[in-house]
C-alpha cells in the first residue's frame, strides 16, 4: 500500500518537473525571439552595412551606382522609428530579412527601384526579433520623412498615407500605383510592410511615402535637413 | 526526475551543483543554437510580407 502510493507519488512529481520544465523552455523561446535574434541579427546588419560603406568609399564618387543588389543598394533612415538606419537588399525571404536588414519586394508585384523614373519601392522587415526594423512602425504619422539613401543620392519620401491592419493576402498595396492609398497616377512611392499586430503575424501595417524631392550627396556626405 | 539526476551526480554538494550548472548551460546553448532556429520558422509570428503565404514558405506565390 505504501509503495503504491509512493509509486503514484513519484509519478505525480516527475511530471510537475515535466510541465515547469516545458514552461522553462517557452520563456526561454521567448528571450530567444525578442532578444538573442535581434543581438545576432544587429551583429550580422552592421558587418553588412560596412561593408557597403566601404564599397561606396573604395570606388570613384561619380562612378554610377553598381547595381550589385546582392551586397544591399542602401540605407532607410526613418526618423520617427528611431532606430538609425537599415540596410536595404533585394528579396524579401526569410533567411534574408533574418539578417536584420530590410528587402524589398521581388515577388508577388516587383518592386521599383528610387531612381526609376516612376513606380513603387516596395519593402519589408522584421517588426519583431531578427533587428525589428519595423518595430515602431506605427509611429509614423503623415508627413514624416523616410529618407532613402543611395551611392550617391538622398531620397526623401513624405508619409501620406497609413494602413494600420490589411489582410497578408492584399498583394495590392504593392501595385505601381497604390490605388488603397488614394493615389490614381503614376508617381514615385514608397511601401513599409511589415506585421501586426507587435508579436504576431495576424495582419500587415502597410505606410505610403511619396518622393518629396532628392538630394546629391556631397563629398562629406552632408544628410538632408530632416536627418540633422 | 531532476531529484534522480541530483543523487546520481558524483562528488558532494558543492561538484555537484556545478555539475548542474554546466549541465544547464549546455541546455540552454543546445535550446538557442538548435531548438529554437529549428523550431521559429515553424510558428507564425515573423511574416512580415504581404504574399499570402504561410509561415516560413520560402517562395512567394501569389494568391490574387
Amino acid at each position: 500500500m505504501a509503495r503504491a502510493r509512493s509509486r503514484i507519488a513519484g509519478v505525480i512529481s516527475v511530471f510537475g518537473e515535466l510541465l515547469i520544465t516545458a514552461g522553462t523552455v517557452l520563456g526561454l523561446f521567448v528571450v530567444y525571439s525578442l532578444w538573442w535574434t535581434n543581438v545576432l541579427a544587429d551583429r550580422e546588419a552592421a558587418k553588412q552595412g560596412d561593408q557597403v560603406r566601404q564599397d561606396w568609399a573604395s570606388t570613384e564618387p561619380d562612378e554610377p551606382i553598381g547595381l550589385d543588389t546582392k551586397d544591399g543598394i542602401g540605407f532607410l533612415h526613418v526618423p520617427a522609428m528611431g532606430n538609425g538606419e537599415v540596410l536595404v537588399k533585394e528579396g524579401t525571404e526569410p533567411e534574408e530579412l533574418n539578417n536584420g536588414i530590410a528587402g524589398y519586394y521581388t515577388d508577388p508585384v516587383e518592386s521599383a527601384l528610387p531612381w526609376d523614373k516612376q513606380g513603387n519601392f516596395t519593402l519589408a522587415a522584421h517588426r519583431d526579433g531578427h533587428g525589428a526594423k519595423f518595430h515602431n512602425i506605427h509611429k509614423l504619422k503623415d508627413g514624416d520623412p523616410i529618407v532613402f539613401e543611395t551611392k550617391d543620392t538622398w531620397y526623401v519620401y513624405k508619409v501620406y498615407e497609413t494602413l494600420p491592419e490589411t489582410s497578408k493576402f492584399n498583394v495590392d498595396v504593392l501595385q505601381p500605383v497604390p490605388k488603397e492609398s488614394g493615389k490614381t497616377g503614376p508617381g514615385r512611392y514608397i511601401t513599409l510592410t511589415t506585421c501586426t499586430p507587435m508579436y504576431t503575424s495576424d495582419y500587415r501595417y502597410i505606410v505610403w511615402g511619396e518622393l518629396d524631392r532628392t538630394e546629391k550627396v556631397d563629398a562629406k556626405r552632408t544628410p538632408p535637413a530632416e536627418l540633422r | 526526475m531532476y531529484g534522480w539526476i541530483w543523487r546520481h551526480l558524483p562528488g558532494n554538494a558543492w561538484v555537484r551543483a556545478f555539475i548542474s550548472l554546466m549541465l544547464l548551460l549546455a541546455v540552454v546553448y543546445v535550446l538557442f543554437q538548435y531548438v529554437f532556429p529549428w523550431a521559429e520558422p515553424l510558428l507564425p509570428f515573423g511574416d512580415v510580407t504581404v504574399d499570402g503565404d504561410g509561415a516560413g514558405a520560402g517562395t512567394a506565390g501569389a494568391d490574387k
